[in-house]
């Protein structure tokens, strides 16, 4: 047969879709970034949802560290608060409701680039819980820990004591799911999503900030939107 | 007497198993290698998306879950997507010849992309048009380019966080792509029952042939004493 003649069209297409690859490796954040803020607006108007499915569509994201859906229910939870303080403490679902609870209405920030505006969450500030234990002198951290037994997280004892850093009870108006990391998570407003520790269920009062889960394997322990982890995200609190 | 046939394949053999038609009817268009390879790619492409499905929509990932279990069966089928091709490659005179096809863009191409009507063009097509021409080109280039930015993903120890988020941007609207990509290779094989038929059993009419690939189907016409393309020159 004889050898086929033309260009060598295919071979050219292939190179050139290995070329963008490669820029959308290198580059590829920024322009997730630009169509982030684009979609967002649309996805929170959009009825049918159906753009919360493009990528970086907006909408939030599912992820478990775990080969598991993690889920405790509301009579079986409890949180623990111990660690360098003078009362340690133990906390049913209902007495964390029957605590004052603190309500804020924040963007919603992941370190992959997908930003959810307005979402109103409430609970029991941390620093409401800090001082019912009663924090040691020496202590100058936390530690948070997941029921799912993997996801741990961590932030300065002056972080933690932030008015806007909640124990947080209800999303959007109801009982967080056990998608979004309920009965009970953490919701640091200011810091990248990773910060907001799911499925809570200890709280513990260290001497020193111990990396958690996500910063082991190279996020910033201080995770602040906007001035961490490379990114220039509008700051969220 | 001519040899009926004029690509088959001295290590591949005919394959399929209905009596075999009368010579001067039919013509030979794939080998069992390359009706493998097409297979296997078909399986893997589709372990890929079911099990990213189960990774990227919310609804599902929560109903599945077993996340690290998925994760490693996507990461496997992914890994293991290019070895069907490069297996065709080192096996088949056939496929390599038909790699070359595919490559190839003569101006006839280029005419055929720009006509309308491009079912009833008058145009001598070869053994492929230039739509699958592109189709293969695409699906190559988006098995390496998903296969590198996924093996970012999965590896990214060594890769600054940028980049990790770069490659997750890739990888999603590659996906995307390929999904509508692929439901047009779909469609258009869907509703040309004889081109199936074609990658099943490797055997096509001869008047199917002239209609759709008109060059290939003269072309074979004349070939009567060429030698098997699998010998060695």
């Amino acid at each position: 047969m004889a050898q086929p003649e033309g260009t060598p069209v295919g071979r050219r297409v292939v190179l050139g879709m290995l070329g963008l690859g490669a820029v959308g490796i290198w580059g590829g954040r920024r322009a997730q970034d630009a169509i982030s803020r684009l979609l967002e607006p649309v996805t929170n108007n959009d009825p049918t949802g159906l753009t919360a499915l493009l990528p970086t569509g907006g909408g939030f994201r599912y992820y478990s560290v775990v080969g598991f859906s993690p889920h405790k229910s509301a009579t079986e939870y409890k949180l623990t608060v111990g660690g360098m303080v003078d009362r340690p403490a133990t906390y049913t679902l209902q007495e964390l409701r029957a605590l004052p609870q603190t309500a804020l209405t924040k963007a919603f920030q992941c370190v992959t680039g997908w930003r959810v505006s307005d979402v109103h969450w409430s609970g029991v500030l941390l620093s409401d819980l800090l001082d019912r234990a009663g924090v040691q002198a020496g202590a100058s951290a936390l530690r948070f820990h997941s029921f799912d037994g993997t996801y741990t997280e961590s932030l300065s004892l002056e972080q933690g004591r932030r008015s806007d850093v909640l124990v947080a009870l209800d999303m959007l108006g109801q009982p967080v799911t056990s998608a979004h990391g309920g009965p009970v998570r953490l919701y640091v407003a200011p810091m990248y999503g990773y910060k907001s520790c799911k499925w809570l269920d200890g709280i513990e009062v260290t001497d020193k900030v111990q990396p958690g889960y996500w910063e082991h394997l190279g996020y910033d322990v201080d995770g602040w939107v906007g001035r961490s982890n490379g990114r220039s995200d509008a700051q969220t609190s | 007497m001519p040899r009926p046939v004029d690509t088959t394949g001295v290590d591949e053999g005919v394959y399929g198993t209905g009596p075999v038609a009368a010579p001067s009817s039919e013509l030979q268009r794939f080998t069992g290698v390359e009706h493998w390879v097409h297979r296997s790619n078909a399986i893997l492409f589709g372990v890929c998306m079911i099990s990213a499905a189960c990774l990227y929509f919310g609804p599902l990932a929560v109903a599945v879950g077993r996340r690290h279990l998925v994760k490693t069966i996507h990461v496997a089928a992914g890994v293991a997507l290019p070895m069907p091709l490069v297996v065709g490659w080192l096996a088949s005179t056939a496929f390599r010849e038909d790699v070359s096809r595919l490559n190839r863009f003569s101006p006839r191409d280029w005419e055929w992309l720009r006509r309308r009507q491009r079912r009833h063009a008058a145009l001598p097509v070869g053994k492929f048009n230039a739509g699958q021409k592109l189709n293969s080109a695409f699906t190559v280039g988006a098995i390496v380019v998903m296969l590198g930015s996924g093996l970012v993903m999965r590896f990214f120890g060594p890769f600054p966080v940028a980049w990790r988020t770069g490659a997750t941007f890739v990888h999603d609207w590659l996906a995307l792509t390929l999904l509508v990509v692929i439901a047009g290779h779909l469609f258009e094989a869907l509703r040309d029952p004889e081109s199936m038929l074609g990658m099943r059993t490797g055997r096509v009419s001869r008047a199917w042939a002239r209609s759709h690939h008109r060059a290939w189907e003269a072309e074979s016409a004349g070939s009567g004493t060429d030698p098997p393309p699998d010998i060695a020159p």
